[in-house]
């Protein structure tokens, strides 16, 4: 049972990590990192490492998609406001 | 081109980790002290959370050396991105939309509440310093970016992040002034399980999450400015 449910989550893991990479707008590549991260949380939880988890859910999912954002919005390359490429 | 070769770099490398995995010796124990640490927690340290009482009590110093780690980063960061003017040169912000505008008032607080909680439950449940820091800098960080008026107070949040800097260094002195090492914990254990247990570890971890805070906090101000 345990072992399905890993698996599940790192072929959605997979998915989202290749959309990472298919996407144009910037916008929804950086969503879909922070997607990757969130699925590897509850990966984490699964395998019974609750600390872990947090971490990641935290830092991955939440801080590192926000400094990506911030980082390319400083770049010029995506107005976070209007939300789309400027590239 | 890019993409092809990002994957062949990513197959590579996964290719690489699976020959690794291939040898480890799976299922049986590569080292012998975590029996010991699961032991002996209880009665030495007190807290509920083993993984706390490694992080904190026995390898305090490589948590000291994460945050130096981290202090490093983000004042080079805060060096790098600040405006060379101050705080004249800053472009005049809007006001976001609506849906930002009410969704940090609504979570604001609650942000606030579970990244306090997260501290300072870090010796009882999964969590700690680091990930409640994390929680309370976002909850800062989500009403700076949904007010215009709203701006983040750079000197309060280096007082913030110096004076928690410094008690985690005071408390790991004040142990080793009373005749222990540096970074042993201090005080009574307390029964497992209580609020109030584990001895030093809960000051540390809230000195922990408020110096982390505060620094992710400052270098997202700054990134976002």
């Amino acid at each position: 049972m345990m072992a399905w449910m890993v698996l599940l989550l790192v072929a959605l893991m997979l998915g989202a990590a290749v959309l990472v990479l298919v996407f144009d707008n910037l916008v929804a590549a950086i969503a879909a990192a922070s997607v990757v991260s969130l699925l590897l949380s509850l990966v984490f939880v699964v395998l019974a490492a609750p600390d872990v988890a947090l971490t990641e859910a935290a830092v991955g999912a939440g801080l590192s998609g926000a400094v990506l954002a911030l980082g390319l919005r400083r770049l010029g390359l995506i107005d976070l406001i209007k939300g789309e490429n400027n590239a | 081109m890019h993409k092809l070769a990002s994957l062949l770099f990513a197959l590579g490398l996964a290719f690489l980790l699976m020959g690794l995995a291939a040898q480890l010796p799976l299922g049986a124990t590569p080292m012998g002290i975590g029996a010991d640490i699961l032991q002996r927690t209880p009665s030495e340290i007190g807290s509920a959370n083993i993984v706390t009482a490694v992080v904190l009590a026995y390898r305090g110093i490589d948590t000291l050396g994460e945050l130096t780690i981290l202090f490093a980063a983000a004042t080079t960061a805060g060096m790098v991105l600040s405006p060379a003017g101050g705080a004249a040169v800053r472009k005049a912000r809007e006001d976001a939309g609506l849906v930002l505008r009410a969704g940090s008032d609504l979570l604001f607080p609650l942000l606030l509440m579970v990244g306090f909680y997260i501290v300072l439950h870090g010796h009882l449940t999964p969590g700690g310093g680091f990930q409640g820091g994390v929680v309370l800098a976002a909850a800062f960080f989500v009403s700076f970016l949904a007010r215009a008026e709203k701006q983040p107070s750079h000197s309060c949040l280096s007082l913030i992040e110096a004076v928690a800097g410094a008690a985690f260094i005071g408390i790991g002195l004040a142990a080793l002034l009373g005749g222990g090492a540096f970074l042993q914990p201090l005080l009574e254990t307390g029964s497992v399980g209580a609020l109030i247990s584990a001895g030093s570890l809960p000051l540390l971890y809230l000195a922990v999450g408020l110096k982390v805070g505060a620094e992710l906090a400052s270098l997202l101000a700054h990134l976002a400015e």
